[in-house]
């Protein structure tokens, strides 16, 4: 027998048997702790304190035949003030889905990034992509567990919108800051000026249309919100700044780019000129 | 109490290492082949879902040979050290050398003081973020080749690693050229693999993947049933 009394820790590998092995959240909370977004301390964020985080607003999803639209205004709120014209607040979930954040804008990044890198991961080690619902249902999760900073005054309602990797059905997820999760079946809109995206999107919505019908819809909703609400942005016109619009299908994700938008901005703003 | 024996340490590593080299070359080999914008990995695997090559990250490709179950858990090892690597800082901070030392440190430690080393050697592929219009027209491959006792080899234009090597190695440098494209690198590995072997090589009995620095975002690619037996077929 060889002397085996002083021997190095064994390197650390994975378990077998581990039902969170495939899930980066429980990675990052073993290795890195520090790093996982969470309440920072108790008690609720201060007025003067409030007043000075970004909030992002409208984000809205629309069914096509075959294919899911999201699309958000650009800016951004902190208390009165407007604090930016550019945000996104759409991101590439992976290459068949997108999540859109309307909330406490710090967190709300974060949860669409730690999001995006948990898909990614989970596709990697397990060699196969999570079904749409698999994903909606990690997300859930991932809001519940926010719900102590929600509780602070820093909400984070995300939108989900996808097409299943394998049946290829486009489906919108809606969240409530407790984790619920909805299906919505046309459509769907979160933040500030969502009351008024959503009456536009049930009056245009048509899921057997095709995805530029719902680009358009979504666009309509997004004017007709900017012009009820204040924290959201409409289409600006002087430095070209438009609503950020992805189109999802069986070809993966893709926004349209900002000339695209501005042409099919431009009737829907001159059928308003008098 | 058992007694321990005096082993000398020079014959300790070397029972070790007769035991890893002989378990890594009842494998079969893996070839990895420089092409102009990224390396192709090529191997025979009967199996079209117990894979020996991986994507760890947007530019880093992991492929291995020996045990399966040994280099699995390496792999797995590897994609969370990338990744959570790459959330705490940016994407482009997440290297192949750092990794490659990982596994290194894993594969040397595990050799010096386990019962029984890993039966395992890897190699850890990095492409250039922008791909093939460097200047030299190389797609500016890293290639870390490591070996069970957690030696680590940097090599160049194309390595084969496990098995029966050599006439793998010498089927390759009469074929290899500097920018290949990637269809011709994949015809090339397969080429020298059926060589090698001695027979035909059907698609189904292979198991074709690389890094293209040509691609969006994730460089990763693997070549499936009917693209790549277009790819063969040529």
């Amino acid at each position: 027998m060889y002397d085996r009394a002083h021997e190095p820790p064994r390197v650390e590998l994975p378990r077998a048997f581990d039902a969170q092995g495939s899930s980066f959240l429980q990675v990052l909370r073993r290795e890195a702790p520090e790093a996982v977004p969470g309440a920072l301390a108790t008690g609720s964020v201060p007025e003067e304190l409030r007043h000075q985080l970004t909030d992002g607003t409208t984000v809205l999803a629309v069914i096509a035949s075959e294919a899911v639209v999201m699309a958000a205004d650009r800016r951004a709120t902190a208390g009165n003030q407007i604090s930016r014209g550019d945000m996104r607040k759409v991101f590439p979930a992976d290459d068949r889905s997108a999540i859109g954040v309307a909330g406490t804008a710090g967190p709300a990044m974060e949860l669409a990034k730690i999001f995006a890198t948990e898909l990614e991961h989970y596709e990697k080690v397990e060699g196969d992509p999570l079904s749409l619902e698999g994903k909606s249902t990690k997300l859930a999760a991932m809001v519940r567990a926010h719900l102590p900073m929600a509780m602070q005054g820093l909400v984070v309602v995300p939108l989900f919108a996808g097409v299943d990797p394998r049946s290829g059905e486009p489906k919108i997820f809606e969240y409530d800051p407790a984790g619920g999760r909805y299906v919505a079946t046309e459509q769907a809109a979160t933040g500030s000026g969502s009351l008024a995206a959503r009456t536009t999107l049930k009056r245009l919505v048509d899921p057997d249309a095709d995805a530029d019908h719902a680009v358009h819809a979504a666009l309509e909703a997004l004017v007709d919100a900017a012009e009820e609400d204040s924290a959201t942005g409409g289409p600006d016109l002087i430095r070209r700044i438009y609503p950020i619009v992805a189109v999802i299908d069986a070809a993966g994700y893709r926004e349209l780019d900002s000339d695209t938008v501005g042409a099919a901005v431009e009737p829907i703003l001159d059928a308003r000129r008098r | 109490m058992a007694a321990n024996f005096y082993v000398a340490p020079e014959q300790l590593m070397k029972d070790r290492a007769e035991y890893a080299r002989k378990g890594i070359a009842r494998g079969r080999a893996l070839v990895a082949v420089e092409f102009a914008s990224g390396v192709v990995f090529a191997s025979e695997n009967p199996s079209g879902s117990l894979y020996k090559t991986s994507e760890i990250y947007d530019r880093i490709g992991f492929a291995a040979v020996g045990r399966y179950n040994e280099f699995e858990s390496l792999r797995v090892a590897g994609i969370r050290l990338a990744d959570v690597k790459g959330y705490q800082y940016a994407r482009e901070d997440v290297t192949a050398k750092p990794l490659a030392n990982a596994y290194s440190q894993a594969l040397g430690t595990s050799f010096m003081s386990e019962s029984k080393p890993f039966e395992v050697e890897l190699l850890i592929a990095q492409v250039d973020a922008d791909g093939a219009d460097a200047d030299d027209g190389r797609p500016g491959l890293e290639l870390y080749h490591i070996l069970y006792d957690g030696s680590i080899v940097d090599e160049q234009r194309f390595v084969a690693i496990g098995g029966e090597t050599e006439p793998l190695t010498r089927a390759l440098q009469e074929r290899w050229e500097p920018g290949l494209a990637r269809d011709v690198a994949v015809r090339t590995a397969v080429t020298a693999l059926a060589q090698a072997a001695g027979r035909e090589l059907t698609p189904d009995v292979l198991e074709v993947s690389g890094l293209d620095a040509t691609r969006a975002r994730r460089r990763f690619f693997r070549l499936r049933g009917e693209q790549l037996r277009a790819v063969l077929d040529g």
